[in-house]
């Protein structure tokens, strides 16, 4: 009802130097209960060699499901993934050779272990499928490079064995065991305590630095964006509302949306706490998509900058996947 | 004055294997309408201590010390009476609001529960109660006849606390009352959880591993590690600047967003924490410590004082305190 | 590596000091093995002759005696002997029978639970088809059609009790799909097969192991069954002496031992079956020993 009035969607090739992971225009739709969810709504994003993308919403707002499309877990309904350059297929043998580009990280590394594996098996699994060659030493140089040293300690222990942590680094070095060059992170430290999560986000910055991983990091904590992330992506109800560079997007953010997120974190002088019902991708409001919740429209600033019509009324353009800072708001874009 | 009153209070679980101390003499007071952080990693033991409040821990967990809530001692109290206590004095708001509720009753039902079984209030006169409480935590009153599997998780979290309000207890107890929660709801539930101290005059025992959090929330915090107290006093004191070099991490983990010092640098602690039933000697904290000396490998710690109302376990805190 | 035995050998052992606080377990594993053992080792002392109606040697339909410890039937026939070597055949029915039911069981059941769309749909569909189906009738019909031999009431007995473990196998492989490692291992590049043999199949192995072991049983309850309603391979077992004792009026004639003694077996060993299969689910099912770890 409302996507054709969608215009001058501005091109979306990335202005980020050598791209390696691309989302393009990507949509990916479910059905639930006979009503149409748009979970992803059209996403441009891209991920560079080296470099830490945050990508930052709440739950329902398509992040877990824009990362399991980039991974090729899911199909889009349209738009495509495109990795070096080249749009992913998804035959069974080009999905089996992506995987030992992009590898995936999940936020509860108790239940992404088979507890009836040791932790050799874990590691092995992915050298195993793919029938590389020199196992054991491909495990010990993984595991070493998770920080799980000496290797040798670890080979034989059980998941129940082990610490939260050190879990963790056994997911991690089983995805290092195949030299991906993207780790794809759903909360990689949601479910950790507090004093691991430090080590665990540390690990990422220097697997980054001496192998070169780039990471795309799923999460609701906008610390752990400021902790690694070279850059963040907001996403709000299926789209990006805002992108750029930590600094600048976290220090001052220009989507409101972004700007209530921070205000809630501990610590910050004033909150805006956002009521409303929870975001719902069933029901993606028409105009802006945030309006309904949108503290400036409902403080009359909007209506002060001559924009509330458009923020009702009014959808806004896809973001391009661009390095710079910019936001999908028409208050941000009015006032400057 | 004092509302609870902890006094070296130990839990000992026995398992096959042997015993496993997982509290171990921790002395606390808690003045009525204050709220009180404690906080701590998985293995802590401060779960365990929270449970040990109301005496709901398993069969085989053995506490020891004393537990006064009100002058009265919560571990010699008769079945009864302890009945009695539980929501009508203190009550407890449990991690994980999804299965603290019962998925086929109407959570107006649930709520009027305790009220009903304290036999405090008649059944109409009870209905007029949930609406209030529903109301205090910011839902409609209508949401009374809702099963929990049409709220949202932020809401169930709400109703939670609405159950724990019923017989208007003195104290809450919440273990980890936001995680698994968004950062938005979990700023409306802190939010929630602050004004129903502030303007009801409820105490408040806050358990989470988030420094910053409980910071943001209580008066006071008390960290614990491995089973003991290792630092206690104001809690923004003890955020921005513990003494404690444990504290100091778990301050250090959540960063400030906008801090320079946490920029591109995220700051851990290494090392797991201690099995509780081979501890290491001395100052349990000093395998992981990054500024440990040499004797604290063999020397006894013990809350020292460090400063106006507040104290610190670590052989740091004391010779800094001898020297002045 | 020898350190994954030393290993495997620990995770035996502390599975055996569980398994052995399940007191009815020990009894019901103690009276199989003896139950085995004899089967197996009966060939080294008597054949197949002792159930030769010529050879039969005693009195007919004698009571219990010193030569005929359980007396004897209508040819004279020693039922010590028979019931020694009639377990031979019970056992063999009700074991492979079972590890028929199992296979079929548990390939189906993996696939449903597997494949989901219509692939999981139509082996379900398929699945409650034959649950529904009254078993012992279909067991009779097929055995009847296919002829009488050990191999024939074996199949047709595994082809009628299937649909049981292939329901409770997909429930479980429903339960292990949803955890975390299916997905990191689909991540890692995994297809069916190494997703179902690597991590759906052993955790399934347990809960079949016991539930195989309860088969067992009632395979051999299935068989003595058939057999008493007319349907055996033209072998000894349990079964076909009942079938025997009621054609020969044992009742009517006061010979209590020619019906007592092989129903007796009967009882015992599907007991034994039972009340080990039950201690090994106890022990093995993660969700009834929710305790400790």
């Amino acid at each position: 009802m409302t996507e054709t009035t969608e215009t001058r969607t501005a091109d979306p090739v990335a202005t980020v130097s050598s791209t390696l992971l691309e989302a393009r225009d990507l949509h990916v739709e479910f059905t639930s209960r006979g009503r149409r969810a748009r979970a992803v709504d059209g996403v441009n994003l891209s991920l560079g060699a080296g470099e830490i993308v945050a990508l930052v919403g709440e739950s329902g707002c398509g992040k877990t499901t824009l990362a399991r499309t980039l991974l090729g877990l899911e199909r889009p309904t349209s738009g495509e993934v495109r990795y070096g350059g080249q749009p992913l297929k998804y035959g069974s043998k080009a999905l089996k050779a992506y995987r030992r580009q992009v590898q995936l990280v999940l936020q509860d590394p108790t239940g992404s272990l088979n507890p009836r594996q040791t932790v050799y098996e874990a590691v092995a699994e992915g050298p195993r499928i793919h029938r590389m060659p020199d196992e054991a030493e491909v495990v010990n140089s993984a595991l070493a490079r998770a920080g799980l040293r000496p290797p040798e300690r670890f080979l034989l222990r059980y998941p129940h064995e082990l610490s939260g942590g050190q879990r963790q680094r056994v997911v991690i070095a089983g995805a290092l065991a195949l030299n991906p060059k993207v780790l794809v992170a759903d909360e990689p430290v949601a479910s950790l305590d507090a004093s691991v999560r430090g080590e665990i986000l540390a690990l990422m910055l220097k697997l980054r630095d001496d192998l070169g991983l780039s990471a795309l990091v799923v999460t609701h904590d906008l610390g752990l964006a400021w902790n690694i992330a070279d850059r963040v992506a907001v996403m709000y109800l299926g789209r990006i509302v805002e992108s750029g560079p930590v600094e600048q997007v976290l220090t001052a953010p220009r989507h409101p949306y972004t700007q209530a997120l921070l205000s809630v974190l501990p610590e910050s002088p004033e909150r805006v706490v956002l009521t409303g019902e929870p975001p719902d991708p069933t029901r993606i409001p028409g105009g802006c998509r945030f309006h309904a919740r949108c503290q400036i429209l409902a403080s009359g600033k909007a209506a002060e900058a001559g924009v509330d019509a458009r923020c009702r009324g009014e959808l806004l353009d896809i973001l391009p996947a661009s390095a710079l800072s910019q936001a999908a708001c028409h208050y941000a874009d009015a006032t400057g | 004055m004092t509302l609870l009153e902890l006094d070296d209070v130990s839990v000992t679980y026995r398992i096959a294997a042997g015993e496993v101390p997982a509290v171990r003499g921790v002395s606390l007071s808690l003045d009525s309408g204050a709220a009180l952080g404690v906080a701590g990693e998985s293995g802590s033991g401060k779960s365990t201590l929270a449970m040990a409040l109301l005496r709901l821990l398993p069969r085989d967990a053995r506490v020891g010390g004393r537990i006064l809530l009100d002058g009265e001692d919560v571990l010699t109290m008769k079945w009864g009476r302890l009945r009695a206590v539980r929501w009508a004095e203190a009550s407890i708001v449990f991690q994980g609001a999804q299965h603290g509720l019962n998925a086929v009753r109407r959570i107006g039902d649930q709520i009027a529960e305790p009220i009903l079984v304290h036999g405090l209030a008649k059944p109409d006169e009870a209905a007029k109660r949930v609406a209030e409480l529903l109301e205090q935590v910011g839902l409609p009153a209508w949401r009374a006849r809702s099963y929990p599997h049409e709220l949202s998780g932020g809401q169930r979290q709400r109703v939670m606390i609405a159950m724990a309000l019923a017989c208007s207890p003195k104290l809450i107890i919440a273990d980890e009352p936001t995680t698994a929660l968004d950062v938005m709801v979990q700023a409306q539930v802190l939010t929630l959880i602050k004004d129903l101290v502030a303007e009801h005059g409820i105490s408040l025992i806050m358990i989470s591993h988030d420094l910053s959090v409980l910071a943001d929330v209580c008066d006071r915090l008390a960290v614990m590690y491995a089973g003991r107290l290792v630092e206690h006093g104001p809690s923004l004191e003890v955020f921005h600047d513990a003494r404690h070099p444990y504290s100091k991490a778990l301050a250090a983990a959540f960063p400030t967003v906008g801090d320079p010092v946490s920029r591109l640098a995220p700051k851990g602690l290494g090392g797991d924490p201690p099995d509780p039933m081979h501890l290491p000697a001395g100052c349990p904290f000093h395998p992981r410590c990054p500024v440990a000396l040499e004797e604290c490998s063999t020397l006894d710690v013990e809350l020292w004082p460090a400063g106006d109302r507040r104290a610190a376990a670590c052989v740091h805190v004391r010779s800094k305190e001898e020297a002045s | 590596m020898s350190v994954t035995w030393t290993r495997r050998r620990m995770a035996f052992g502390r599975f055996w000091d569980t398994f052995r606080g399940q007191r009815p377990g020990v009894i019901g594993l103690a009276i199989l093995v003896v139950a085995v053992a004899a089967a197996l080792a009966a060939p080294l002392f008597i054949d197949e002759s002792v159930t030769g109606v010529v050879r039969g040697t005693g009195p007919k339909m004698a009571p219990p005696s010193w030569d005929y410890p359980f007396g004897t039937d209508e040819s004279g026939r020693s039922i010590l002997l028979m019931v020694w070597w009639g377990s031979r055949t019970s056992l063999l029915i009700g074991f492979l029978a079972a590890l028929v039911s199992m296979l079929i069981g548990t390939v189906l059941g993996i696939a449903a639970g597997h494949f989901r769309g219509w692939i999981g749909a139509v082996i379900l569909r398929v699945t409650d088809w034959f649950l529904v189906l009254p078993s012992l009738i279909t067991a009779l019909v097929l055995a009847a059609i296919l002829g009488g031999s050990t191999y024939t009431i074996i199949m047709a007995i595994g082809i009628t009790t299937w649909p049981t473990t292939a329901r409770l196998i997909r429930a479980q492989t429903l339960a292990v799909e949803a955890r975390p490692y299916i997905e990191r291992s689909k991540a890692l590049g995994a297809g069916h097969w190494h997703v179902t043999t690597r991590h759906v199949l052993p955790n399934v192995a347990p809960l079949l192991l016991a539930s195989t072991t309860l088969e067992v049983a009632s395979a051999m309850v299935t068989e003595s069954t058939l057999a008493f309603l007319g349907v055996s391979a033209n072998k000894t077992s349990w079964g076909t002496m009942l079938r025997g004792s009621y054609d020969w009026g044992a009742a009517n004639n006061g010979a209590w031992w020619y019906i007592l003694i092989p129903g007796l077996c009967i009882v015992a060993v599907v007991m034994a079956f039972t009340l080990f299969g039950r201690a090994l689910e106890a022990v093995l099912n993660p969700r009834l020993r929710k305790a400790g770890a």
